[in-house]
């Protein structure tokens, strides 16, 4: 075990990874001499080589269509998007190209490829640095969606992707980066993708959330437990497959349920994870499920603490949700 | 000197540009603007030349790196610095902040964000005014390494199809943020990429604020004529890094030294220097640069934020479910 940070971990497991299997070629803006603008790739581009490190022009488009022939070839490409704000000039491949080829070959032609990208808010960015879209990813059929919370979630879950014979979006919540430490393994470790973790214990009500909200929640958490309240927090880790089995059976001992993610409210997935709760377990609701999300506008350069569900919007949908 | 009027209006323009930045990197520093600043400091003379070019009637739409073109087309520092310290006094009421200056009154159409997104609208804004006969002309900004993305493509090809009254000015400052020119495209020369489309083009180092006023004036009226779109490559640096973050070692100290010794700021200045009354004039344009950039700092830190009610506002027009 060592001590690590988000882009510690992540910059591990490619360097494992790379290590181990030469299909894998890193693409991006500036992933390889200056090693990413968050340094997520730092020391690769000298370790690997211009072959397998690739400086891509300002091409979002391209690098995304480039690497699906790579994946079509038999490589495995890790393209990164600089922000996942700036992926929409790759949304058509992605979405059109990539996500249904394996489907549109029937099967003959999979297109494995992991393509990270940072994402959410906290760095004051404004409209183009700090958007949320994970859920316009997963209402396209053929992608898988992953956004980790801790070091360890994030080299598992990469090595995991890495491994996926279909393409995974792994989206990496900017804001903890280097906020968030822990222990990670070394060498070969896997968490593998579909399975959350139950990130904390509780009886009164369920919250449900990923990304850089897991550190909001618990703080939130804390705070409600002061006044007898005992949440129940479920890091989903792989937001798609989902593993509603788990959310459910948290649901049905809790009865409440909370949904925060940072992206807005309405068409988010907290949606869907309330309409799942409700076909599957709905007699044993005894509260309304509230969702804390943010705003559905743009993400604002000032007001962000506003519009981000932050642990002082969390405690009183909580507080709420136990005491209905 | 010739034309010492407009000589000395440029100079106070482009010194205001600058001051201006310099004070917002500081403000920038001390934690009172957030997230992404993207100086302009090196390329003042495009904007000024340009500004000095068009006609208040004209257009402009440009990138994230948009102080400089906003101060030059008249939009004030007041409402530019708030806007950077995220005010509701700035231009975007402090919902955009740096990369978002706009100004209807000045025909500023943005500054935008997401890379050549912004060329295709462009050639919309030039098609209305065409359409509506009322004479403009719109003048586009990019970077270089918008040269290798799609829809700056698409706004090319469209303009040049429809004989739009629009000039592509491609700010070639050599980096797309750390991938220097070379590294991130085949054929260096920008504006040959005009040959693809049939347009107009020409190239030339931004060195001369009048060259690149001149110069440009050239394909507005092109433009103006009816004769469709050109694009001018005006070659410059940015002596800061990409953004406040970037420590940018990418490249040489040398290499930015050799380019600050080109500064066509200080090239203006000293022609302004060359004689006594220019001289003097200059020296009091500092002074008024100074007032007024240092006023812009006291607005902006003296204006309240924006308040939770404007977001959906201004997002849209009128009640929608929930
Ligand atoms: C579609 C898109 N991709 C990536 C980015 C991130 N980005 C912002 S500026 C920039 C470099 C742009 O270089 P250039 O066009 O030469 O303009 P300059 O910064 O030199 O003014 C990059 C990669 C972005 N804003 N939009
Ligand atoms: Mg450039």
């Amino acid at each position: 075990m060592t001590q690590m940070n988000m882009v510690q971990a992540i910059n591990d497991a490619l360097r494992f990874e790379m290590q181990r299997d030469d299909r894998i070629v890193v693409l991006g803006e500036d992933v390889g001499k200056v090693g990413g603008v968050f340094r997520v790739t730092a020391g690769l581009y000298d370790e690997f080589g211009d072959d397998r490190v690739i400086d891509t022009p300002l091409s979002e488009g391209g690098i995304i269509g480039a690497a699906i022939g790579m994946a079509l070839y038999g490589l495995k490409p890790v393209p990164e998007i600089q922000f996942s704000d700036f992926i929409f000039p790759a949304y058509d491949q992605i979405v059109s190209e990539l996500a249904k080829f394996r489907y549109r070959s029937g099967g003959e032609f999979p297109c494995p490829m992991v393509i990270r990208t940072p994402v959410g808010g906290g760095i004051r960015g404004g409209h183009y640095h700090s958007q949320s879209p994970e859920a316009q990813f997963i209402h396209v059929a053929g992608l898988k969606v992953v956004c980790p919370a801790t070091p360890a979630d994030a080299k598992g879950l990469l090595l995991s992707a890495l491994r996926d014979p279909d393409p995974v979006m792994f989206f990496e919540p900017k804001r903890i980066y280097r906020a968030a430490k822990g222990e990670v393994p070394e060498g070969d470790y896997t968490v593998p993708i579909g399975k959350a973790n139950v990130a904390r214990q509780g009886e009164h009500v369920t919250l449900v959330t990923w990304g850089a909200m897991l550190y909001e929640s618990l703080d939130a958490a804390n705070k409600v437990q002061a006044e007898g309240v005992n949440v129940e927090i479920i890091d989903l880790r792989t937001l798609w497959p989902l593993d509603i089995d788990t959310v459910v059976a948290s649901v049905k001992k809790t009865g409440r349920v909370v949904v925060v993610h940072e992206a807005p409210k309405t068409c988010g997935l907290g949606g869907e994870i309330v309409a799942l709760i409700n076909e599957k377990a709905f007699l044993y609701l005894e509260a309304p499920p509230k969702r804390v999300c943010g705003f559905d506008t743009p993400f604002p350069y000032t007001l962000e603490n506003e519009y981000l569900p932050l642990s002082h919007r969390i405690v009183p949908a909580l507080l709420e949700t136990a005491r209905y | 000197m010739k034309e010492a009027k407009t000589a000395l209006e440029m100079y106070r323009m482009m010194q205001l540009i600058r001051r201006f930045e310099e004070e917002a990197a500081r403000a920038y520093s001390l934690g009172k603007i957030g997230g992404f600043l993207h100086l302009y400091i090196g390329q003042e003379a495009i904007a000024v030349g340009a500004a000095h070019a068009l006609e208040a009637t004209d257009s402009v739409v440009t990138t994230y790196r948009d102080h400089g073109i906003a101060l030059a087309r008249g939009m004030t520092s007041n409402a530019g610095m708030a806007e950077l310290f995220g005010k509701v006094t700035g231009c975007s009421k402090g919902l955009g902040g740096s990369m978002h200056f706009f100004d209807k009154e000045h025909r500023m159409y943005g500054g935008h964000g997401i890379i050549g997104s912004h060329l295709p609208l462009a050639a919309g804004i030039a098609f209305a005014s065409k359409y509506t006969g009322d004479g403009g002309v719109t003048m586009v900004f990019y970077g270089d390494g918008a040269a290798s993305i799609g829809a700056t493509h698409e706004g090319m090809s469209l303009a040049a199809l429809w004989k739009l009254p629009i000039v592509f000015v491609c700010e070639n400052n050599q980096y797309s943020m750390g991938t220097s020119l070379e590294r991130s495209i085949s054929v260096t020369d920008m504006s040959t990429k005009a040959d693809a489309y049939g347009m107009a083009k020409d190239r030339f180092v931004a060195e001369d604020v009048f060259e690149v006023r001149d110069r440009l004036k050239v394909a507005i009226e092109r433009a103006r004529r009816g004769e469709g779109p050109t694009l001018v490559e005006i070659l410059t640096y940015r002596y800061r890094g990409h953004s406040m973050s970037d420590p940018a070692k990418y490249r040489t100290k040398e290499e930015v030294e050799d380019h600050k010794r080109r500064d066509a700021l200080n090239r203006l200045r000293a022609d302004l220097d060359a004689s006594t009354d220019t001289r003097a004039a200059a020296e009091a344009l500092d002074a008024s640069v100074e007032a007024e950039v240092a006023e812009s700092i006291r607005f902006a830190d003296a204006s309240p934020e924006p308040t939770a009610d404007l977001l959906e506002a201004t997002t849209y027009v009128g009640e929608f479910a929930r």
